[in-house]
């Protein structure tokens, strides 16, 4: 079977070929018929990477350990679950899934425009199949995923237990839906610019893709946050690890795209910025994918470094010197058919937030090259950390938040000053009457940072919520509708501009939960003993007792032995509840350390427990000291470590009971996180609001089955003529 | 204010700020840099008062617990020189001894003196390395 998986592969790398080639041939000498097959091997594409994608999935659900890929990320005890989703735990697996995505975006996106766009889709369908070729390129030259191995071992070795977390299963393909879909906007404007029509027209045909691609980047990123702060054990939800930074680095530019094209849409101006800004985010995702492979930034700290991190460099730079030279052999086309009339109009703001939309990214950008810069300039390698990024983003983040705030009250064109006052002056007093009862009510004027933020959240919030009120009133008073009803119409009507609202909000709320966590939080690490207790922000928290499981692991990751402590915590008005703290213990294949020895010192993963709240999180996780073990586990390797299975499992559990009997000082961490929840609220708001802005409106339908009636009619008038 | 001078105006203003932040960026990036070091060359030419990022193997049968404290050693890659730390804080899951290890902190009297929290392990798995990179913080 790993011979048709193959197959599929060389065959895709060809049919992407032809593709490429059938397009350019069939654009240059006008021949329809051959445009059109170049459009349908982009399908037959999909198709055999769907085929490739089923024999690989198969292979991992029954465990055949013939493919090196199953053997290394998967084994028979891996549960099901993890199974299915292992494929994306391996780089060549996911090259598979980067190739399956694009494929099937791509044939979407041909199929839906193949009436529409007759001279920018040809080229678009060429650019497509050859990024979709570089990475069946990849596969069938260095990273196959369908390599065998000559002498399958009994049981593979495991999907790796840290991946084993259901948002991290999901995370891959999110994030590689947003890295992908990037890439039909970007193929659309080479298209738009090889031909020279430079308008708005493959801005409106693949907006939706990029406001699609950008939603899922977000809720990958989302969740990889959600993954770090409930897997990994020390708490936090962002590191700046380049990995993470790669992906907020297209997150940003597509976010400044989406908002700078209505300034192309409504007044024609900004045209170079948006090729710009498109190119710019497809570059980043690909640098994102590359940063994940090649291990150029652990280059530094000289881990292996992958085989393929020199073609996707390559790749890359083909790319950039592609694009720019098409952009500059363009520029007499991109001239702006509009002057900026004021800076106090959308236009204006429009392009501010782009400015710091992209500040932002090249912030990020230097922070996560450093490494690679210093070494550059002064020979020695060297590194920022989280405090510097956190200094020099929060500025900007606070800039960000203020213009959310004003951009969408300013007319387009220009604003009086009168005007602006007009429209403000509600959010404003909200939000002076929110600083006053901050002020009064809580401590927070400790952190003048924060408790700006606090305020430009309220601000936020109110001048969406007046946006809300007056769209609603005045189709109230010219339909007489009772409030739901308007409202609903109205959001119907206007979807993008109100789903774009409510995305603001549900970023200022996710501003707030991330102001909240990061100034007011309370970590507390310490080393007690059965009964002992300590205190974490305002929360008096005792270890009741040790815990020692086999086989009984909350979260169903297959792990053998579940340490952990049942902790009770009291707040301050003496209410109580209980958290359950465990570390799983998953055994190791190293024979060095025994039979019994083996089950104890593989890898552990901790399994914190949160008491989620929308005020407050309070978050724990034990790190049991096992050291105490050492003696009855070299004993039990030196005496059962012939013995049967059944008869280790019972020595398994005597040790494991005597952890429990006399179990020895254990480490805690405990953290209480204000406001953290409304992070994950926040993301879920913002996702809410994209899909009511993607959500195709009732008209865009009408419009569409109009010209498709037209071009009907338009052939069968010419169908009689002749 | 003629439009033409005032949209030169609004150029000059944009690419001051412009002008800053590059600045901004460069100076307090190279200012709050760490510099990456192996235990060899921490130990011989290591300044006092000075913020390296240590990276290396831990040493077998090094990891010892002392109090809140972890004591253990890290040794050069090819095993060459070795530096002894002494960490508070968060230990990462996969932290174990031979594995690769990235640390921050300073020399004080022959011991490498660790930040809280700036434990960073690296999985041996090649591509979920990355990912566990995000655990120190």
């Amino acid at each position: 079977m790993a011979g048709v998986g193959s197959a599929c592969l060389f065959a895709g790398l060809l049919t992407a070929l032809y593709a490429a080639a059938a397009s350019l041939y069939g654009a240059r000498s006008g021949r329809r018929e051959v445009v059109v097959s170049g459009r349908r091997a982009i399908y037959c594409l999909a198709g055999l990477m769907v085929g490739a994608t089923a024999v690989l999935q198969s292979a991992f659900l029954r465990s055949d350990f013939s493919y090196a890929l199953v053997a290394e990320g998967s084994s028979t005890d891996t549960p099901t679950f993890y199974k299915a989703t292992a494929m994306w735990a391996t780089q060549d697996g996911s090259l598979l899934l980067w190739a399956l995505l694009l494929s099937v975006f791509s044939s979407t996106v041909l199929f839906l425009t193949r009436r529409s766009l007759r001279e920018i889709a040809p080229y678009a369908t060429a650019v497509l199949a050859v990024v979709a070729g570089f990475f069946l390129l990849l596969m069938v030259g260095w990273e196959n995923p369908f390599g065998t191995l000559a002498s399958p071992p009994a049981e593979g070795s495991g999907l790796n237990p840290l991946l084993r977390h259901p948002a991290m299963m999901i995370h891959p393909p999110m994030l590689y839906t947003g890295y992908v879909g990037f890439a039909i906007p970007f193929a659309f404007a080479v298209g738009a610019l090889i031909t020279r029509n430079t308008g708005a027209d493959w801005i409106r045909a693949t907006r939706k893709f990029a406001l699609v691609a950008r939603t899922f980047l977000g809720t990958g990123i989302m969740l990889g946050a959600l993954w770090s702060y409930t897997e990994l054990g020390w708490g936090g939800y962002w590191a700046w690890d380049p990995v993470e930074n790669a992906s907020l680095m297209p997150w940003l530019f597509g976010t400044a795209f989406l908002h700078s094209i209505m300034v192309q849409e409504k007044r024609g101006m900004l045209k170079v910025w948006n090729v710009f800004l498109i190119i710019g985010t497809f570059v980043l995702a690909l640098l994102g994918t590359f940063l994940v492979r090649s291990g150029i930034l652990d280059s530094i700290h000289a881990f292996g470094a992958s085989t393929i991190g020199v073609q996707f460099l390559v790749f890359i730079a083909l790319v950039i010197v592609g694009s720019t030279a098409l952009v500059i052999s363009r520029l007499p086309h991109l001239r702006s058919e509009a002057r900026l009339d004021s800076l106090l109009s959308r236009e204006a703001f429009f392009l501010l937030n782009n400015l710091v939309l992209v500040g932002l990214c090249l912030v990020i950008f230097w922070g996560t090259f450093f490494p690679l810069i210093s070494e550059a300039i002064t020979g020695t390698e060297a590194s920022v950390g989280p405090p510097w990024f956190n200094r020099l983003t929060t500025p900007l983040a606070l800039v960000l938040a203020l213009l959310m705030g004003i951009g969408p009250v300013v007319a387009w064109r220009r604003i009086t000053p009168a005007g602006l006052r007009r429209a403000l002056m509600w959010p404003v007093l909200a939000t002076a009457l929110v600083l006053v009862a901050l002020l009064a009510l809580t401590s927070s004027a400790e952190r003048p940072l924060a408790q700006l933020m606090f305020c430009l959240v309220a601000f936020v919030l109110a001048v969406v919520v007046q946006e809300f009120w007056r769209g609603a009133a005045a189709r109230r008073t010219i339909s007489g509708d009772p409030w739901p009803r308007a409202l609903s119409r109205l959001v119907a009507r206007n979807r993008r501009r109100y789903g774009g609202y409510l995305a603001h909000a549900g970023l200022v709320v996710l501003f707030l939960g991330v102001a909240g966590s990061s100034a007011f939080l309370d970590q507390r690490d310490v080393r007690i003993s059965p009964g002992e207790r300590f205190t974490s922000g305002g929360y008096s928290i005792t270890y009741l007792r040790p815990t020692a499981t086999l086989g009984a692991d909350r979260a169903g990751t297959g792990a053998p032995i579940t340490l952990g402590a049942v902790l009770r915590a009291r707040d301050k008005n003496g209410k109580t509840f209980l958290l359950r703290p465990s570390r799983n213990f998953y055994p190791t294949q190293d024979g060095s350390k025994g039979a019994i020895g083996r089950f104890f010192e593989g890898e552990a993963t901790s399994e914190v427990d949160v008491r989620w709240g929308l005020r407050r999180d309070v978050w724990t996780a034990v790190r049991p000291d096992i050291s105490a073990l050492d003696g009855p586990i070299r004993e039990a390797n030196a005496k059962f470590g012939d013995a049967s299975g059944d008869v280790q499992a019972v020595v398994i559990a005597a040790i494991v009971e005597r952890y429990r009997r006399h179990a020895p000082p254990a480490t805690f961490r405990a953290i209480v996180s204000p406001l953290v929840s409304w992070i994950w609220i926040g993301a879920g708001i913002v996702v809410l609001g994209a899909l009511i802005a993607a959500w195709p409106s009732p008209e865009a339908r009408l419009r569409r089955a109009r010209s498709l009636y037209a071009a009907r009619l338009g052939r069968d008038l010419r169908a009689e003529a002749s | 204010m003629d439009p033409s001078r005032k949209r030169k105006l609004r150029l000059v203003v944009a690419l001051g700020a412009a002008l800053i932040l590059a600045g901004a960026l460069i100076y307090t990036s190279f200012s709050a840099s760490t510099e990456a070091s192996t235990p060899s060359e921490v130990v011989a030419s290591a300044e006092p008062g000075r913020s390296y990022e240590l990276t290396g193997k831990v040493a077998k049968d090094s990891v010892k617990r002392d109090d809140d404290r972890l004591r253990f050693v890290i040794a050069d890659r090819d095993g060459a020189g070795s530096v002894p730390v002494a960490y508070a804080g968060v230990v990462p899951d996969p932290f174990r001894e031979g594995r690769e290890v990235i640390v921050s902190g300073e020399m004080k009297s022959g011991t490498f003196v660790a930040e809280r929290d700036s434990l960073v392990t690296k999985c041996p798995s090649k591509f979920t390395k990355e990912k566990t990179a995000s655990i120190g913080g």
